[in-house]
C-alpha cells in the first residue's frame, strides 16, 4: 500500500510534538514532510528566556536536531515558509516554489508577537520576543547599547527584561496597568514581585501609555502620551501574541481569532488539522505549552486513525522563569461571587500564598516565594477535590499533611493518570512505569525517557519523590541532614539547587536558599564555595574569605602559626636542580625542618607567613609549582620505579604516575584525593589504600578506587581492568569527576563509595561508556581553569598581597 | 587610658577578612565584617594560641583556624560550650581610616587581663 502524505506547516513545539506522538503509535502510516519558516530544527521556545539570561545555550534547547528528522525519513524544508495552500489540488507551496502534496495537512504556525500600532514600531531596534533571531538581536543590542525598554509587564516582558538586565543593560519595563502580570497575579503578589525585581535593578513605569518610538535610522527613545521621553537603544514589545492564521485564512479555512477546530483538532476542512497557538478551540486560544501537548496527543490519535480521544480544553498554570523568583499561578485567582480566599503571608520569608475556594473546592491559586506546592494545588483544582477535611492546613503545603499523617497525601497516593509534568503532559503512571521497566535511577534518566521535568523544571520535586518512592525498597526516605546550623537544606539539596538554578556565587546561594545567617559559618561557606566552583568551573567566583586558611594562603598552617611548603614532585621524581633550589631556600629563609613526606616529596616546615611569597618565587624559578599539600584537592601520585628499573616491573608505573599527576593537578575535590601507581602486584606504592590506585599487570592495568589509610583503614575496591594508559587516564578523570560532582564536601572517596555503593559507581564509570566520556570531558574542561599555579600568582605580588603583609607596625 | 594609632584604611582589609597589626606587646588581629564593622582582638586564641587573624569571619564571629573554636568579635568571648576569652581592643573608624586604641598602662585592670 502506498503511504499517505502528511504535511506539517510550522516546525515548532506543537507541530513536532504531534509528529512524535504519531510516530510513537503509527510509525509507518505516513510519509511526512515538514515546512518551517525558521532555518533550523525544532527547539524549546520556552527556554529562550534562559538563553537570553545567559543561563543556557542555543544548543542546549534544541529538542529535535536535523538528524532526528533524517533518521525518521521525514523531509524537512527548514527556512522555507509556506506561502499558499491549494486545497483543490491538495498542495502547499513554499516561498521558494517548493511544492508538496498532502492527504492530510497539519497547521501549527504558532503565533506572532503583537506590535503596538504606534509611529516608529518598524524601526530597526524594535522587536518582539518570539524566536532565536529575536534573542540574537537582543544579545547583539546588549553588546553595543545601554538602554532597553520593554513594553509589557506580563510573563514574557518580565523574562525579557530580566535577561537583558543580566546582559548588562539598563532596563525599564513599561506597563499600561498599575499591576504586573495581571493575567496571572493578584495585586498583592504583583506588588511583591515588582519590589523584588526592583531590588535586582529593573525599573518600572506603571500606568504608562506608549505613544511613539523615536529615532531616524534606529530606535533612540520612547515617548509616552504624557510627553515623557526615555532613551532606548532597544525596544522589546511584549504586549501580547496573535495567532498566526494568515495562511489558513487565505486558503478559505474558517478562522475567528484563531483557526477554529473541533474536539478532534480538525478545522472546517476535515483534511486539515491544526494544533498549537494558532488554533481556537471552544472559543479559547492558548499561549502556553501544556494545552498544546494535550492537543498533540489527541490530534496524533486521529491522524493515526485510532479515532479515540477528544480534546476538551485545558486548565493552565504558569510559572515565571526568572532565576531566584518563585512564582506560580493557576485558575481563577481573583475570586468572585461565592468565592472565599485563604491567604498566608509571611513577610519575613517573603512568602505569599493565596487559594481561591468555592464550596471547598480550589478555583485558583497564587503562590509567591514558596511554590513547591504549586502542582499539588493545581491537581486539587483540576480534580475538583473537596478540601474540607484539611482546609485549615492546606496552605502549609502537602509535606505538612504527610508529616502530620492526617490524610497521608504523598505523590504515591496520586492516581496513575494524575499529571506530574504539566509542560510535557506526563502522568504519574507513565513515570513509574518508565522507572521500573527501564531501571532508571536519576532524574536525568527519567527526563531522557519520559520528558517529565525536561522543560520548565517546576515538577522536578515531584519526579524526585516518585523516584525515591519507586526505587527505594523502603517506603519513606529519611529526611536528609541539614548542611549546618545556618540552613535546613542538606548538602545534596544545596548542590542540586546550585546546578539547576545556575548559582555561581555564595551570595546567590544564600539569597536563593534563604540562609538563616547573614554570611554563613565556617562549615557552610567552604562547602558552598566548593560546590559553586565545581559545578560552574570558569564561571563561579572563588571566594577567598570562604576558604580555610590553608587554601587561602596555599600553605599548611602549623600549630605555632608558621606554615609548611611542599612543592610538587611529579610522580615522586626529582633532580639535582630541584634539590639544590630546595636546599638554597631552606638556608636563605632559615627553615627549621626539612622532611620527606609519605607522598614522595619534600616538606619545608616552619616558614614564616611573610616569607611565603619569596620562598615560592625561588622554588618557581627552579621550575617547581605548588604541591597542593594543603588543599581539598589532588595531593600526590605516589609511584614505584616500575619497569624502567625494577626486575619485577610490568609497566612504566613512574611514567604513568607522572601523566596522571600532570592531568589532575590543581583540581579541587570534596576532600583530599590521593593516587598511586604500582608497577606490579607487589604493590610497593601502596596503591590499594588510595582514592585512585593503579596496579600494573602484564596484560594491562587494574584500577582500584575508594581506599583510605586514615583513622579507619579501607582497602580499595577493584573498579575494572583496562589495557592502555589512555584508558587509565580516561577512567581516572571520569572517576574523579563523578566524585567531584556527587561526593559531599569533606567526604572522602571511601565513605562516599560506601554511601552510594560500588555498583552505582561501576554503573556510571564502567557500564555507561557515553556517561564516562562525558564525565571525563567535564573533568578536562574544568581543569583548564584550575591548572594555574597559585604560588606563581602570589609570588608575583598581584594576587592577595594583603594576606602576607601585616597591616601596620605600631609602637 | 588609650593611645590611639592610625593603622590604615578600611579597604585594606577584605570584607569577612582580617589583617594583623604588629605591636610591642604582640600581634593584634583586626577584623572586618560583611557590613563593614571592624573589631580588634589579640591574635591568640584562648584555646592553644592559634592566630585568629587566619580564621573565617562570619556574622560577628571568628572561627579559629586550628581547632574551630568560635569567638565573639566584640567581646572576644568564646561561644559555648568552649570557655575562654581573647583580649579585645577599641577601634575607631574615621573617614575610612581605622584607629586602634592601645592601653598605655594607666588602666591597670585591662592591662592585667592582657598579659594573663
Ligand atoms: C520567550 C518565551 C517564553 C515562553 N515561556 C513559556 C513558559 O514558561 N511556559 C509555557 O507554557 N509557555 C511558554 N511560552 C509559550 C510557548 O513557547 C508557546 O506556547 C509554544 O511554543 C507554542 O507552540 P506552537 O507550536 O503553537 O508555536 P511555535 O512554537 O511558535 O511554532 C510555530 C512555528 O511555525 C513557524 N511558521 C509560522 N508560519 C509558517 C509558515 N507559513 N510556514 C512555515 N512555518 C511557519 C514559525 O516560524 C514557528 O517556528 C513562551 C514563549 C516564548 C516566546
Ligand atoms: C585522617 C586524618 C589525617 C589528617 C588530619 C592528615 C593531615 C595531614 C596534614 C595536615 C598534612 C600536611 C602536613 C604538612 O606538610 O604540613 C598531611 C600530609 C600527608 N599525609 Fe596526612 N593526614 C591524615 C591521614 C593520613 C593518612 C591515613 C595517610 C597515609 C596513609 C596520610 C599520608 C600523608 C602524606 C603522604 C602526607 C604528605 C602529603 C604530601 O606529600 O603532600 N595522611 N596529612
Ligand atoms: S610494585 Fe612491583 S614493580 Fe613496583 S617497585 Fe614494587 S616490585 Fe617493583
Ligand atoms: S512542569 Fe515544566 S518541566 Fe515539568
Ligand atoms: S587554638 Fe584556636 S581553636 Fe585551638
Amino acid at each position: 500500500m502506498k503511504k499517505e502524505q502528511l504535511v506539517l506547516v510550522g516546525n515548532g513545539m506543537a507541530g513536532v510534538r504531534t509528529l512524535e506522538e504519531l510516530l510513537a503509535i503509527a510509525p509507518d502510516r505516513y510519509e511526512i514532510t515538514v515546512f518551517g519558516a525558521e532555518p533550523r530544527g525544532n527547539y524549546n521556545r520556552i527556554l529562550l528566556s534562559p538563553v537570553l539570561a545567559g543561563e543556557k545555550t542555543v544548543d542546549q534547547i534544541m529538542i529535535n536536531d536535523l538528524p532526528w528528522y533524517a533518521e525518521r525519513g521525514i523531509v524537512l524544508h527548514a527556512g522555507r515558509p509556506v506561502m499558499r495552500i491549494d486545497r483543490m489540488r491538495r498542495q502547499v507551496i513554499a516561498a521558494d516554489g517548493t511544492v508538496a502534496g498532502y492527504d492530510r495537512l497539519l497547521l501549527a504556525t504558532g503565533s506572532d508577537p503583537f506590535m503596538l500600532p504606534i509611529p516608529g514600531n518598524d524601526l530597526p531596534g524594535v522587536i518582539g520576543f518570539r524566536d532565536i533571531n529575536d534573542v540574537e538581536t537582543m544579545l547583539a543590542a546588549a553588546r553595543t547599547g545601554k538602554h532597553a525598554v520593554v513594553i509589557g509587564g506580563g510573563l514574557l516582558g518580565l523574562e525579557a527584561a530580566n535577561g537583558l538586565m543580566k546582559q548588562g543593560m539598563e532596563v525599564t519595563v513599561v506597563h499600561v496597568l498599575d499591576t504586573l502580570m495581571e493575567r496571572q497575579l493578584d495585586s498583592a503578589a504583583a506588588e511583591l514581585l515588582r519590589v523584588s525585581l526592583e531590588e535586582r535593578g529593573l525599573r518600572f513605569l506603571m500606568g504608562a501609555n506608549t505613544a511613539a518610538v523615536l529615532g531616524e535610522e534606529h530606535a533612540r527613545a520612547v515617548r509616552f502620551k504624557d510627553g515623557l521621553e526615555i532613551p532606548a537603544d532597544l525596544v522589546v514589545m511584549a504586549v501580547g501574541i496573535r495567532p498566526n492564521i494568515e495562511l489558513a485564512k487565505q486558503a478559505g479555512i474558517y478562522c475567528e481569532r484563531g483557526i477554529v477546530v473541533n474536539d478532534t483538532l480538525q478545522s472546517y476542512d476535515p483534511r486539515v488539522y491544526a494544533v498549537g497557538e494558532c488554533v481556537q478551540h471552544r472559543g479559547q486560544c492558548y499561549g502556553l505549552v501544556a494545552p498544546l501537548w494535550e492537543q498533540a496527543k489527541v490530534c496524533a490519535n486521529h491522524l493515526a486513525r485510532y479515532g479515540i480521544g477528544r480534546y476538551q480544553g485545558s486548565a493552565t498554570s504558569t510559572k515565571l522563569k526568572v532565576t531566584g523568583i518563585d512564582l506560580f499561578s493557576a485558575g481563577n485567582f481573583n475570586g468572585g461571587p461565592g468565592c472565599e480566599e485563604i491567604v498566608l503571608r509571611d513577610p519575613a520569608r517573603g512568602v505569599y500564598k493565596k487559594l481561591v475556594v468555592k464550596e471547598n473546592r480550589v478555583q485558583g491559586a497564587v503562590l509567591y516565594g514558596d511554590t513547591v506546592d504549586g502542582s499539588w494545588y493545581f491537581q486539587l483544582l483540576r480534580e475538583g477535590t473537596d478540601i474540607g477535611a484539611f482546609r485549615e492546613t492546606v496552605l502549609f503545603g502537602h509535606a505538612h499533611m504527610a508529616d502530620s499523617g492526617r490524610d497521608g497525601f504523598s505523590v504515591m497516593t496520586m492516581a496513575d493518570d494524575a499529571e506530574i509534568c504539566g509542560c510535557n503532559g506526563v502522568c504519574k503512571g507513565a513515570i513509574v512505569k518508565a522507572i521500573t521497566d527501564q531501571k532508571l535511577f536519576t532524574v536525568d534518566e527519567v527526563r531522557a525517557h519520559t520528558k517529565a521535568s525536561a522543560s520548565c523544571g517546576s515538577c522536578t520535586g515531584l519526579v524526585e519523590q516518585l523516584l525515591a518512592a519507586t526505587v527505594g525498597a523502603f517506603d519513606k526516605t529519611p529526611k536528609e541532614k541539614a548542611l549546618c546550623k545556618c540552613t535546613e537544606h542538606s548538602h545534596d539539596q544545596v548542590r542540586k539547587t546550585i546546578r539547576e538554578h545556575r548559582l555561581t556565587s555564595l551570595r546567590a546561594v544564600f539569597d536563593f536558599m534563604e540562609w538563616q545567617t547573614p554570611d554563613g559559618c565556617h562549615s557552610c561557606r567552604p562547602a558552598i564555595n566548593y560546590y559553586v566552583l565545581s559545578t560552574w568551573p570558569g564561571e563561579a567566583q572563588d571566594d577567598q574569605q570562604s576558604r580555610f586558611i590553608n587554601e587561602r594562603v596555599h600553605a599548611n598552617i602549623q600549630k605555632d602559626g608558621t606554615y609548611s611548603v611542599v612543592p610538587r614532585m611529579w610522580g615522586g621524581l626529582t633532580n639535582s636542580k630541584e634539590l639544590r633550589a630546595i636546599a638554597d631556600v631552606a638556608d636563605k629563609f632559615q627553615i627549621p625542618t626539612v622532611k620527606v613526606t609519605g607522598g614522595q616529596r619534600i616538606d619545608l616546615l616552619g616558614v614564616k607567613k611573610e616569607d611565603l611569597p619569596s620562598v615560592w618565587a625561588d622554588l618557581n624559578a627552579a621550575g617547581m609549582v605548588s604541591g597542593h599539600a594543603y588543599g581539598k584537592s589532588l595531593r600526590t601520585v605516589k609511584t614505584c620505579v616500575g619497569s624502567d628499573w625494577c626486575r619485577f616491573g610490568t609497566q612504566d608505573s613512574t611514567g604513568l604516575g607522572v601523566k596522571l599527576e600532570r592531568m589532575t593537578w590543581g583540581s579541587w575535590t570534596p576532600h583530599k584525593f590521593k593516587m598511586a601507581v604500582s608497577g606490579c602486584p607487589r604493590n610497593c606504592a601502596e596503591a590499594t589504600i588510595k582514592d585512585f590506585g593503579v596496579v600494573c599487570v602484564d596484560s594491562g592495568y587494574e584500577i582500584h578506587v575508594g581506599g583510605n589509610g586514615g583513622i579507619k583503614i579501607r582497602g580499595t575496591d577493584l573498579l575494572c581492568k583496562v589495557a592502555t594508559e589512555d584508558e587509565v587516564k580516561a577512567y581516572c578523570g571520569a572517576f574523579m569527576q563523578l566524585y567531584r560532582e556527587e561526593g559531599r564536601y569533606l567526604e572522602r572517596t571511601a565513605p562516599w563509595i560506601e554511601r552510594v555503593g560500588l555498583a552505582y559507581v561501576k554503573s556510571r564509570i564502567v557500564g555507561d561508556e557515553e556517561g564516562r566520556k562525558a564525565l571525563y570531558a567535564r573533568f578536562l574542561d574544568s581543569q583548564q581553569y584550575a591548572q594555574i599555579d597559585p604560588w606563581a600568582e602570589r609570588a608575583s605580588g598581584r594576587v592577595d598581597a594583603h594576606e602576607f603583609q601585616p597591616l601596620q607596625q605600631v609602637g | 587610658m588609650y593611645d590611639w594609632h592610625e593603622i590604615g584604611a578600611l579597604d585594606a582589609i577584605p570584607r569577612l577578612g582580617a589583617r594583623v597589626v604588629k605591636t610591642p606587646r604582640g600581634d593584634v588581629a583586626v577584623f572586618r565584617t560583611a557590613d563593614d564593622q571592624v573589631f580588634a582582638l589579640r591574635d591568640r586564641c584562648p584555646h592553644k594560641g592559634g592566630p585568629l587573624s587566619q580564621g573565617i569571619v562570619h556574622g560577628r564571629r571568628i572561627t579559629c583556624p586550628l581547632h574551630n573554636w568560635v569567638l565573639e568579635l566584640d567581646s572576644g568571648e568564646a561561644v559555648a560550650p568552649d570557655v575562654g576569652c581573647a583580649t579585645s581592643y577599641p577601634l575607631r573608624l574615621e573617614n575610612g581610616r581605622i584607629w586602634l586604641g592601645l592601653n598605655n598602662g594607666t588602666n591597670v585592670s585591662a592591662d592585667a587581663r592582657e598579659s594573663a
